[in-house]
């Protein structure tokens, strides 16, 4: 019986087969050994109608838990900000809905122009002089950055606060393996980087010191200090961010930040089980032909209007190939729509208010779950719109039951950090009310009971 | 055809180098410059690098292309064209003057020798440049 997914009928074949002399598609598999052939049909189940397809995926889908079923206090690089809804009747218009980007500039002003318009965005948030189109994610940023400041100082160290999130560590220390860069952990007791560690760690030696702020631990870090002792020693200063927080809290440029880097799932992206994502990248001008990436370019034609190109190519794999910047040459075109969208429509004052929203909603979740008997906050350091309760019960044990109860408590911190095996961390956005914070409060108190 | 200074030397990449007392000055030729069109940047390596006869020293950028550039002779950078960041074109304007990039003090007198004279220079342009 013909497929309907396949497209050449039982005919076609028979020609195609005719073609090249084989007598059946079996014929076309005879040079694989029969031992590393399966024997006997696949197992499936017969195929549904699409209609039982979609009622069965849909019940598949039902039993997860998401930000919509329940109230998340989700955090640790992905959050719950609210997305307004003209990124999502934007993004399907037909010129907009593809993964992938029409690059050709006679063909794809529209595209390329909001690309642009992000740049200018990101560059404006972060307060850096240039942004790329993006990159896969926050890590995959945090790599390229690493690999960037090694080609810039032609040096070998990278030195890493451990309130770096740890999986942008490992993606990092994946990337460094190749060029053979040596990553230095650097202490960040009572949730903060040690900055007296740092003035030993950081040497001319150090191509990067890199820090996040809010840190992975939700709490805030000194740039200016940072930035002032890796420039000392001749090194640049890497900054993690989240750029939807940068409403409120300085652009790291303006604090000396040389790269700045981060998660921009933030900024109108569902956080959608882990990704796709937004990887952001911010440099200084003077560094921008090391720059990984895409980058548009405004110009004029030849009649004096203006447009969007792709620029500054020359750096990249297709032409420089070996001696590319770096191997990426694409960027997460959809996503960073959602995200010029979403700052658009929320403009200056509407990215002010997520920020005030959120860290107040923070502040006042932190206070309530602090009042739970046994529970407190882990860290004593100023936080943002995230932080670390400690709890009297294993988190593990504590969270089933909680999402029973309609919560997402939070990420327990046992998988990052072992000695934070009581720990959970909690973020807090603006969309969080205060009868659910309340209500939050009152499960985990039953629940710790 | 290209101007081809008689009184420098000159490499396979297109590179020339001018004996300039114990020192050697550096720079890319006028037809290596016509060939790659306008240039945008260069990259060149800091005062005290060291750079390695045939080895790259840096990168040249055009509107066209990016190409490698490769050291006449051996020995440390002791001078670099500043003004190149500024005034990348100054090497279509004047390859062999201003266009200037690399001052360097050679470690070794044997490997001036080895480099293309004018004369065989402007045999290779002539076969196309290869």
């Amino acid at each position: 019986m013909p497929s309907r997914y396949i497209a050449n009928t039982p005919d076609e074949q028979k020609k195609m087969l005719g073609v090249i002399g084989a007598g059946s598609v079996e014929d076309l598999l005879v040079k694989i050994p029969p031992k590393a052939r399966l024997g006997r049909p696949l197992g499936l189940t017969p195929a549904l109608a699409e209609t039982d397809l979609i009622r069965h995926m849909s019940a598949l889908a039902a039993r997860n838990a998401n930000a919509e079923s329940h109230v998340s206090f989700l955090g640790a690089g992905s959050y719950d900000h609210y997305i307004p809804s003209p990124i999502n009747h934007m993004i399907l218009r037909g010129e907009f809905f593809t993964a992938y980007t029409p690059y050709q500039p006679e063909a794809s002003q529209g595209t390329l122009r909001t690309i642009y318009e992000y740049q200018t965005m990101i560059a404006e948030l972060t307060g850096m002089d240039v942004a790329n189109a993006s990159i896969y994610d926050g890590a995959s940023s945090l790599a390229e950055a690493a690999l960037m400041a090694h080609s810039v100082t032609e040096r070998k160290e990278i030195v890493l606060s451990r309130a770096v999130h740890p999986l942008y560590k490992r993606v990092t220390a994946t990337y460094c393996e190749g060029p053979g860069l040596r990553l230095r952990d650097l202490p960040a007791p009572d949730g903060v980087t040690d900055l007296a560690a740092a003035r030993q760690l950081v040497t001319t030696k150090t191509a990067a010191l890199v820090i996040q702020t809010p840190n992975f631990y939700g709490c805030l870090e000194d740039v200016a200090a940072a930035a002032e002792l890796a420039h000392a020693a001749g090194a640049l200063l890497v900054v993690v961010a989240d750029p939807v927080n940068l409403g409120v809290l300085e652009g790291p440029g303006k604090l000396g930040a040389d790269i700045v880097v981060g998660e921009g799932q933030g900024l109108g992206v569902p956080a959608s089980f882990g990704g796709p994502n937004l990887g952001v990248f911010a440099a200084k001008t003077e560094l921008v032909r090391r720059m990984p990436g895409r980058l548009v370019g405004a110009t004029v034609d030849r009649d004096g209007k203006r447009g969007f190109v792709l620029t500054l190519q020359t750096r990249e794999q297709h032409i420089r190939r070996a001696k590319a910047t770096s191997n990426i040459c694409t960027n997460v075109a959809l996503c960073a729509l959602m995200a010029t969208i979403y700052m658009a429509t929320l403009g200056r004052r509407g990215l002010v208010k997520v920020g005030e929203l959120s860290t107040a909603k923070a502040h006042y979740a932190a206070e309530r779950l602090a009042k739970v008997p046994g529970v407190s906050l882990r860290f004593p350091a100023p936080f943002f719109k995230e932080f670390a309760l400690k709890l009297p019960k294993a988190p593990d044990r504590l969270l089933p039951r909680l999402v029973k109860q309609g919560f997402l408590a939070g990420v327990p911190l046992k998988n990052f950090d072992r000695s934070l095996a009581d720990c959970l961390l909690v973020a807090v956005t603006e969309k969080r009310t205060k009868a659910e914070i309340d209500a939050f409060a009152a499960a985990l108190e039953k629940a710790v009971a | 055809m290209a101007n081809v200074p008689k009184e420098l030397r000159y490499t396979r990449e297109h590179e020339w180098a001018k004996q300039d007392g114990d020192r050697v000055r550096i720079g890319i030729t006028a037809y290596a410059q016509e060939q790659l069109g306008d240039v945008v940047f260069v990259e060149l390596p800091k005062v005290g690098a060291k750079v390695t006869a045939a080895k790259n020293f840096g990168v040249v950028e055009s509107v066209k292309a990016v190409s490698d550039l490769f050291s006449p002779v051996s020995g440390e950078v002791v001078e670099i064209n500043g003004e190149l960041a500024q005034k990348p074109e100054t090497v279509n304007q004047d390859p062999y003057g201003k266009g200037w990039m690399l001052v360097v003090k050679p470690s070794s007198k044997g490997e001036w020798d080895q480099l293309l004279t004018a004369q065989q220079y402007e045999e290779l342009i002539a076969q196309g440049g290869h």
